[in-house]
C-alpha cells in the first residue's frame, strides 16, 4: 500500500453561486514535492483549503498523512503547516517578537531551526516586519511555517511577486528542509519553470476539476508532440490524443503514450511543461464550453 | 562537478542530471574516482528538489559510471573511461557543418538530421 500525504476522493466544494471543486480525486504519495498550477479562479487556492483542514467539502473524502477524521481536529492541524499568498505577518512586530508570539500559538515550535533560518537568510531579529523587503517578508513567514516542523506543508503560491533572488533563496530555503528528509510539500504556482527545478509531482486544475495528476517525470516522458496534417495518424497505438491544432496541410498535437516508449516513436518532438499544461488546460475550455 | 538547469527543455530534471555526469566524464572533468557533490551540496548551489538528485544518481550508479560509497558519499568508478577529446571526429563534424551550410541546409534541418541519425542507431542497435 502506498503510503500518501494527501488524498481528496470525489471531492466536491460547492459555494451558493458556483462550484469551486467539482469531482476531484487526487492522491499525492508521502516525501513528495507537488505543483498545483492552473488557471486563476480554477479552484487551486479552495484544494489547498480543503487540504490544510481551514474549509470542509461539500462531498467527498478527505485523508491527510493516513488520517481520514474530521479536518479540523487540534492533532492534524499540528502536523500540517499552512502557508497563506497573503504571508500574513503582524506589520508593526520586529522579527523577534513575531518569532516569540509564534512560539506561544503553535503546539510544537522549533526556536533554534526558526532563528537559525533568519539568521542565514541576512535579516536581523531587531528589524521591523513592514521595513521588511517583499522577499525577506516571504522567507519570514516561510521560517515560521518550518519552525513548526510539519509532515506536511501547503503553501499557496509562496514564491509569486518575488524578484528572481528573493525567490531563489526561497525556494532554496524550502528544498534545504525537503531533503533534510520526513516533509511532503503540496503548492501552487503559476511559474512552471519553478515546478520543473524543485516539484517531483504535478496536478494541473481547469474549471474545478483536476485534469491531470501524477509523477512529473512520468508526465514529461510519457507526452509527446507530433506534426502532421489533420489526415495524418501515424500514431501508435494506445495514444491518447490531448488537444491540437490541426489544417489541412501542416499541425501539431499533443499526446499521451504508453510507456516505455519504442524506439521509432521517438521521432515525435519532446513538448515543454508548458505545452503539456496548456494542452490539458486547453481541452478542459473546449469540454466546457461544449 | 557544477550542475544546472534548463527549465524549458522538456527533458526531466534528472535525465539532464544524469547527461551532465556522462559528459563530464567523457570530456576529462570528472576522473575515475572522483567524488559527486552529496545530495544536499547540489540543493545548495542549485534550486532544485533533493528526490531529483537522488535518482540522477541512482540512474547513474545503474549505468555503472558511479557507485555509493555507505556513509562516504557517490564516487565515479574506477573502470570508466575519461578525458578523451575526440579530436579527428570533432573536426569531421564540423568540416560535415561547414559542408552542409554551404548547401543551404538550415539549422534546424541539420538539427533533425541528427537526431534522426541518433535514433537510427538505437533502432537497429537489437
Amino acid at each position: 500500500m502506498t503510503d500518501f500525504a494527501v488524498q481528496l476522493t470525489h471531492v466536491t466544494k460547492s459555494y451558493r453561486r458556483r462550484d469551486a471543486l467539482r469531482d476531484c480525486t487526487v492522491a499525492i504519495p508521502r516525501g513528495r514535492v507537488a505543483a498545483v498550477v492552473g488557471s486563476n479562479g480554477a479552484g487551486k487556492s479552495t484544494m489547498l483549503r480543503i487540504m490544510a483542514g481551514l474549509t470542509s467539502p461539500t462531498a467527498g473524502e478527505v485523508a491527510v498523512l493516513g488520517e481520514d477524521g474530521p479536518a479540523q481536529s487540534a492533532p492534524r492541524l499540528s502536523r500540517v503547516g499552512y502557508l497563506d499568498q497573503e504571508r500574513p505577518l503582524y506589520r508593526g512586530f520586529r522579527v523577534a517578537e513575531m518569532l516569540r508570539a509564534a512560539t506561544h500559538t503553535n503546539q510544537h515550535w522549533n526556536d533554534d531551526l526558526a532563528r537559525e533560518h533568519v539568521r542565514s537568510l541576512g535579516i536581523g531579529l531587531e528589524q521591523r516586519i513592514r521595513d521588511l523587503s517583499g522577499g525577506q517578508h516571504a522567507q519570514v513567514a516561510l521560517s515560521i511555517c518550518l519552525a513548526r516542523e510539519p509532515e506536511l506543508l501547503i503553501l499557496d503560491e509562496p514564491a509569486a511577486a518575488l524578484d528572481p533572488a528573493a525567490r531563489h533563496d526561497l525556494l532554496q530555503l524550502l528544498m534545504q528542509q525537503v531533503s533534510g528528509g520526513g516533509v511532503s510539500v503540496v503548492l501552487s504556482t503559476h511559474a512552471l519553470d519553478d515546478v520543473v527545478a524543485v516539484c517531483d509531482y504535478l496536478v494541473v486544475m481547469a474549471h474545478g476539476r483536476v485534469v491531470l495528476a501524477d509523477d512529473l517525470d512520468y508526465i514529461l516522458h510519457s507526452h509527446r508532440l507530433v506534426r502532421g496534417p489533420a489526415n495524418d495518424h501515424r500514431w501508435p497505438e494506445g495514444a491518447v490524443v490531448i488537444h491540437g491544432q490541426r489544417g489541412a496541410r501542416d499541425g501539431v498535437v499533443l499526446l499521451r503514450l504508453e510507456l516505455p516508449v519504442a524506439p521509432d516513436e521517438c521521432s515525435f518532438e519532446e513538448p515543454t511543461l508548458d505545452e503539456i499544461v496548456l494542452a490539458y488546460m486547453r481541452q478542459s475550455a473546449l469540454e466546457v464550453a461544449s | 562537478m557544477i550542475f544546472r538547469l534548463d527549465l524549458r527543455s522538456g527533458v526531466a530534471p534528472y535525465r539532464q542530471l544524469v547527461v551532465q555526469v556522462l559528459a563530464a566524464v567523457e570530456q576529462g572533468r570528472l576522473h575515475p574516482g572522483d567524488q559527486l557533490p552529496s545530495v544536499r551540496e547540489v540543493v545548495g548551489q542549485i534550486t532544485i528538489n533533493p528526490n531529483t538528485v537522488h535518482r540522477a544518481y541512482r540512474e547513474l550508479e545503474h549505468l555503472g559510471v558511479v557507485e555509493g560509497r555507505a556513509g562516504l558519499g557517490t564516487f565515479v568508478c574506477a573502470h570508466v573511461r575519461s578525458g578523451e577529446d575526440w579530436g579527428d571526429l570533432r573536426s569531421s563534424l564540423q568540416r560535415w557543418v561547414r559542408e552542409a551550410r554551404d548547401h543551404g541546409i538550415t539549422d534546424a534541418t541539420l538539427e533533425e538530421m541528427w537526431r534522426s541519425a541518433l535514433r537510427h542507431r538505437e533502432v537497429t542497435r537489437d
